[in-house]
């Protein structure tokens, strides 16, 4: 196929404008990176603007010394594990027996789980739930209250109904059992699909916030993202960040510091995954 | 192209052959079924439980007296709800916010996905996806702090580059004029490029032979993606737009509760956010559900019209 003048300019129209793009897009994350890297000073003046100017550690420094960051770090990351096993099991459970077309009363569940991707009850009605079931201030309410994603059920259900049924056929004369057969055929045909509900339940419950705001009241219990939403929304560094005499200009850095540590994990984790959750996100939405 | 929110029919046939009555199946199925329980239940408990608790929109909730024993209220709550100050303000806001995402926010991983549909280096597409998905992984509490802090009115970044050209320094996020477009700016930032896959799935699965056959015929790149490439993707257009319809009242109050502050509750207030303050800080239990219940019943009844007239002119729909 030739090109004619105009398809040429727009392609190199189209690459300029997608790397424009980019920058645009990684700007403020280079730029958090940076900042959190300089000299307070450099970053209140404003002679930060894409690398490190003056780099120094001392924000990290502060930011590893604060207490209440590593007990929210410690509970995130339980929210995180505990969490994401829980919703996993629930919804390979769901996900599995709904997936049979022979299973009587499947209709049903179907049109009730579907019902809730277009009506809730909305907040107050469910934050009274938790307080009538008891859980407020409970790590379990933020494990189990929000443990099924429909869109994950439905995603798993998808891909569950595109294992040819021969191969459970097959087991099945082998005498393999109902168990057997999910346990040691259809999860490991699964990989891609589990990984993908799986990364989306883990960045759900790293970057959960409004609920464990509104449910959690004992400090002991708050995730990384509330102790966030403090320091970093509101900037109200804590007291024991505060110490030093240009307490003020240290807080500017360790802000962007703190921004990082709490960032981190999910850039680290993500590229990894990324091959799989395009795939998953494709064999769950579209079907052609 | 079909989003799999229903069941499709079009499905392998199930090989087991017809059975007789529900004991049978029962025992054939016990493990299907045991595994459904505790599914099921979840859904029971944290799903449709709440459900009970929309009648306190109807009554005058006190804690003392619980759920079922506040007396009734009849649509009092919603009357003075209707007729305060707040209905117009947050009800405006509500749908100025989700009209400049409709008008902006959508239309952006579509476009994305059509562009990168047309770029034939595999690195650099490969790039561009990579870096463009990144902004979705990162939670809405640190986006909401990068946004603070970026232009915050003392020395954030882009007050600082002002400064130096010479201009005056503006405190953003306490102007009421920027609020929306600050929120839908920041919204498009995070979300285009992981939105864009569907798309670009979609848009891989449009036969190749059709081009073909339009190059053939001398259509250009524009009439090609005009006749081939748009048709392609329509249905998956219609779906997403049908979805973002039914969550049209639902906008990122999370995101909005993180950034609006009293001086730009006049354009950042949403029916959500306010549902937010006067419930759970507030402790208006009884008003807070029936403005959220009159959030939840519009939101529904949005979602069953344009799903209605989508099938109508489009013949795709959700259900």
């Amino acid at each position: 196929m030739t090109e004619s003048r105009g398809e040429k300019i727009f392609y190199r129209f189209n690459y300029v404008f997608l790397t424009l793009l980019m920058i645009i897009v990684l700007f403020p994350v280079l730029y958090v990176l940076s900042a959190s890297f300089s000299s307070p000073d450099a970053v209140v003046s404003g002679r930060v603007i894409l690398f490190p100017v003056e780099p120094t550690l001392d924000a990290y420094k502060a930011v590893f010394r604060e207490p209440t960051i590593w007990l929210g770090y410690a509970n995130t990351l339980f929210y995180t594990v505990a969490g994401t096993l829980v919703s996993m099991v629930l919804t390979i459970c769901g996900a599995y027996s709904l997936s049979k077309r022979r299973l009587k009363g499947r209709k049903a569940i179907n049109l009730m789980i579907s019902f809730t991707l277009v009506f809730n009850a909305g907040i107050i009605p469910i934050y009274m739930n938790f307080r009538s079931l008891d859980m407020l201030d409970t790590r379990s309410a933020i494990i189990f209250g929000f443990a099924i994603s429909t869109f994950n059920v439905i995603i798993l259900r998808t891909f569950f109904q595109s294992v040819p049924e021969e191969l459970e056929e097959a087991a099945r004369i082998d005498g393999a059992s109902e168990a057997t057969i999910l346990l040691r055929i259809m999860l490991p045909l699964s990989k891609a699909a589990l990984a993908t509900v799986t990364l989306f339940y883990a960045v759900g419950r790293w970057n959960g916030y409004f609920w464990a705001m509104v449910l959690l009241r004992s400090e002991d219990k708050v995730p990384l993202q509330v102790l966030l939403n403090r320091l970093v929304v509101q900037m109200k560094p804590s007291d024991s960040m505060m110490v030093t005499d240009s307490s003020y200009l240290i807080a500017e850095t360790v802000i962007y510091a703190t921004i990082v540590v709490a960032v981190l994990p999910m850039m680290l984790f993500y590229p990894f995954i990324q091959k799989y959750f395009v795939h998953g996100v494709m064999i769950g939405s579209i079907k052609g | 192209m079909k989003l799999r929110i229903k069941e499709s029919q079009n499905g392998l046939p199930a090989l087991t052959v017809k059975t007789g009555g529900l004991g049978k199946t029962l025992r054939r199925d016990w493990f299907l079924y045991a595994i459904l329980v505790p599914f099921v239940l979840w859904y029971i408990l944290f799903a449709f439980k709440p459900m009970y608790g929309l009648q306190i929109a109807f009554k005058d909730y006190s804690v003392f007296q619980g759920i079922a024993d506040s007396p009734w209220a009849g649509f009092s709550h919603f009357e003075t709800f209707l007729q305060s100050d707040y209905f117009l303000r947050v009800l405006k806001n509500t749908l100025l916010i989700s009209l400049y995402s409709l008008l902006f926010a959508f239309p952006a991983p579509i476009l994305l996905a059509l562009l990168l549909n047309d770029v034939k280096n595999a690195m650099f597409k490969k790039m561009v996806q990579t870096i463009t998905y990144l902004p979705h992984f990162i939670s809405v509490v640190v986006v909401c702090g990068i946004v603070t802090n970026l232009l915050a009115p003392g020395n954030g970044i882009v007050n600082l580059l002002l400064e130096q050209l010479g201009l005056e320094k503006i405190y953003f996020l306490a102007v009421p004029e920027y609020f929306r477009t600050i929120f839908v700016s920041m919204s498009i930032w995070q979300e285009m490029g992981f939105s864009a896959i569907i798309y670009i799935a979609a848009l891989a699965g449009i036969n190749t032979d059709l081009y073909e056959a339009a190059v053939v015929d001398g259509a250009n790149k524009w009439k090609r993606m005009l006749n081939v490439t748009l048709p392609g993707i329509l249905p998956t257009i219609m779906i997403m737009l049908i979805l973002k319809i039914g969550s049209l009242l639902e906008v990122g109050y999370e995101a909005i509760i993180l950034l609006y502050q009293p001086a730009t509750y006049e354009t950042a207030d949403v029916i959500n956010s306010y549902v937010y303050r006067e419930g759970i800080l507030n402790g208006r239990y009884d008003m807070a559900t029936a403005v959220g219940l009159f959030n939840s019943v519009v939101g529904l009844l949005l979602i069953v019209i344009s799903n209605r007239l989508s099938k109508k002119y489009t013949g795709n729909g959700l259900w």
